[in-house]
């Protein structure tokens, strides 16, 4: 099945035979990547470029490897070393992007909703791979491709969230994907670092790390960004790790076999420790395996919508 | 030359004027309000089924003149306000230079007086630079032409200078018109705080950090015994606030604009850079209760904000959006359409505040119809549907969130010192 849109902009407007549709395809093209042929003709003649204005690792190098195994044509832009340093707007930038042929432009974006105002400006497909503390949708959907192998379903699964929940897009995209699919979503951090009225969409705010993580299925730590401690959000690093951080010991509170993934990058010993990254019930390296995988079968899917819409 | 406005319900209650009456215009004044006055030898505007009501005075406004032309100036502003029924505007001082000097003051009254379609009352910078750190001179100001201060955009952050702002400005007779915002608690939000800036990710901007200014600006003000006006009033709270200071006998009078009765956070959604404002807009809760404010007289003025942004300056990534809509052209049917038609307010009440207390709280002689007062007169055709369209603005900037609104009420003249401005809806210079 193609997509019904042009854009993948976030989580909370995609239906959820959309979600499973992506997972699906997502679940073939897992056995491409792992074949050691990575070589499938998928997006022949597409291309994508990549438009970054915030550093990445997994997202972006994922985004053009998943490209380049479907055969497509792929390039990156940074806003440091192009026009964007020197002022050049969002929407010209993009279109500049599109005159070029390119038929995906993913963006990450510091600012919420810049993905959705390049949408609105180009004819090309626009994936958002992050946008200010908005949405974050490739990250969600990998996550859950990965609890879906893991746990056979998402559907009554008791999920908790840990950590900046405020700043954090992986976040909202989770609690509007996994809410669709049926699961129930604890979410638990510091008082400073909880979004305003967040129980309104379906959520359970909770006060502690015991009561979040209690009977929980799946356990999401979430990055601290360090950078934004100047803001004085909480008093230390160490006054958070006594409260939020997943140790042995936490976890406890979750179900025996819980599993644990974090977006990644992680800071260890802060917001989890490394036995818990590193142990066995840490999905957090085949979490990367997935995002490339996910990645495949969001592009296949758009750039399919080209025949899709011939059809229809 | 005599000009008859012929067979108009005049309405100005103050001056018990609630019926069937003709206004007879002589040179730029009223000379006669009465019933049938003799059409022999005048130019004749024919009123009947409409209302003919003060000039509308709007207290806020930005006419961008000097320094930010390529979003307005003093001519297509004041024909963008003539055009909705205003014939006095007082222009708040966040101009390029600030107009916190006399002589910024001057350029915009004698352009006004040279090129203007309506009345322009200056408002002063109460800092210099409209910094928040020294007083500027407001008594310069005020021999210039000013009639008040007010740092609007930026908030007055110390409480020491804002109650020596008062003290000052208090000897010249300036209202002190405040922007109440408390910077630390706003904290780069771009839109209200709530459910709608979870959804989307956007920092939000909490009611609290408006209302710990007016708590603070209504204490300072029973505190000096200096009167304050409240601008853009938009939460609950604030509302609250005021009402209970008005109980104490405080000196407080405020506003609120169009858009705090009529929309709610949720037209951000999409990332709707043309609902950006600021206050930013609240929830319905906030919207009812400011509706309530109206209509009790705790909320004494409806004002614009007329807030005029290039399309550029709007067609970008929402944090990076200019805050502010444009208001002249909407702002009496949107009155009419969200306060008036649901029966909030009478006509009167309305008039009231959109002429005569906007008026009062500037200390300008105009807002009311007298005889031997100069003619500013607006006549309305309250069963009019209209379609609001941005494109058909008289303004330079078209950043209005209410395209394609069918709104009730339409101005149909304007009159101000008895030269007919707009004439059926169309502008006449």
């Amino acid at each position: 099945m193609a997509l019904r849109r042009k854009d993948i902009l976030g989580l909370k407007d995609l239906a959820p035979d959309e979600i499973d549709s992506i997972l699906k395809t997502a679940r073939t093209m897992k056995s491409i990547i792992i074949s050691g042929n990575k070589k499938a003709p998928h997006l022949q003649g597409k291309s994508v470029v990549t438009l970054f204005y915030e550093n990445s690792t997994r997202t972006r190098l994922s985004f053009e490897l998943a490209c380049k195994y479907l055969g497509g044509a792929s390039a990156n832009l940074s806003s440091t070393g192009s026009s964007v340093a020197k002022g050049e707007s969002l929407i010209d930038t993009g279109k500049a992007i599109e005159a070029m042929g390119t038929d995906v432009i993913v963006i990450r974006h510091p600012m919420s909703g810049a993905p959705h105002l390049l949408a609105k400006n180009v004819k090309a497909s626009v994936v958002n791979a992050g946008d200010g503390m908005n949405e974050h949708p490739t990250q969600a959907l990998l996550d859950m491709f990965t609890v879906l192998e893991k746990k056979n379903r998402i559907s009554g699964l008791k999920v908790a969230i840990v950590g900046d929940i405020y700043h954090s897009r992986v976040a909202r995209s989770n609690i509007w994907g996994m809410t669709k699919m049926g699961a129930a979503i604890k979410v638990v951090g510091p008082a400073t670092l909880l979004p305003p009225k967040l129980e309104q969409t379906g959520v359970k705010v909770c006060s502690s790390l015991e009561e979040a993580l209690d009977g929980a299925d799946v356990v999401i730590g979430l990055r601290i960004q360090l950078e934004r401690q100047k803001k004085v959000l909480f008093p230390s690093i160490k006054e958070y790790s006594a409260h939020f951080e997943l140790t042995e010991k936490t976890l406890k509170y979750a179900n025996r076999d819980a599993l644990v993934i974090h977006p990644g990058p992680i800071n260890r010993g802060v917001e989890i420790s490394s036995d818990i990254a590193d142990g066995e019930n840490s999905a957090i390296n085949e979490q990367v395996t997935n995002g490339v995988a996910v990645r495949m079968a969001l592009l296949y899917l758009l750039t399919r919508r080209d025949a899709y819409e011939a059809v229809n | 030359m005599r000009l008859l406005i012929r067979n108009g319900h005049v309405i100005d209650i103050k001056n018990g004027l609630n019926g069937k009456l003709d206004v007879l215009i002589w040179e730029n004044r009223i000379a006669d309000i009465s019933r049938g006055i003799d059409p022999g030898g005048c130019q004749v505007i024919d009123a009947s089924g409409k209302y003919v009501l003060p000039g509308l005075v709007d207290m806020h406004c930005h006419l961008r003149d000097p320094g930010y032309e390529y979003k307005e100036d003093i001519i297509s502003g004041t024909r963008s306000a003539a055009m909705g029924g205003f014939t006095s505007v007082a222009c708040m001082p966040n101009t390029n230079p600030p107009t916190d000097n006399k002589t910024v003051v001057r350029y915009i009254l004698d352009r006004a007086k040279r090129e203007g379609a309506v009345n322009v009352y200056p408002i002063g910078a109460i800092t210099k630079g409209l910094a928040g750190l020294e007083l500027a001179e407001m008594g310069e100001m005020k021999a210039a032409g000013a009639v008040a201060v007010s740092d609007d955009g930026n908030p007055v952050k110390n409480a020491g200078l804002m109650k020596k702002a008062m003290l000052y400005a208090s000897m010249f007779g300036l209202p002190v018109i405040s922007h109440c915002e408390d910077p630390d608690l706003s904290d780069e939000g771009v839109m209200n705080e709530g459910y709608q800036s979870t959804v989307m990710g956007l920092k939000g901007t909490p009611t609290a950090a408006e209302e710990v200014v007016v708590a603070r600006e209504v204490i300072l003000s029973e505190y000096t015994g200096v009167p304050v006006h409240i601008a853009h009033v938009s939460t609950a709270l604030s509302v609250e606030i005021i009402r209970w200071a008005k109980k104490r006998g405080v000196k407080v009078t405020a506003e609120t604009c169009p858009h705090y009765f009529s929309l709610t956070e949720e037209a951000c959604r999409d990332f709707n850079t043309l609902a950006k404002v600021n206050p930013p807009l609240r929830t319905a809760r906030d919207m009812e209760a400011v509706i309530e404010g109206l209509k009790d007289g705790t909320i004494d003025v409806i004002a614009t904000d007329h807030a005029p942004h290039h399309q550029d300056e709007k067609n970008v990534e929402f944090n990076l959006a200019k805050s502010g809509m444009v208001g002249f052209e909407s702002a009496f049917s949107l009155a009419v359409t969200y306060l008036l038609k649901p029966g909030h307010l009478t006509l009167g009440e309305l008039v009231e505040k959109m002429c005569a207390n906007s008026a009062k709280i500037l200390g300008i002689d105009k807002g009311t119809l007298e005889v031997g007062k100069e003619a500013d007169i607006t006549i309305v055709d309250l069963d009019r549907e209209w379609l609001f369209k941005a494109d058909e603005l008289l303004s330079k900037s078209r950043n209005t969130p209410f395209d394609g609104f069918c709104l009730k009420g339409k101005v149909c003249w304007t009159i101000v010192g008895g030269k007919v401005v707009v004439s059926d809806g169309e502008l006449v210079l």
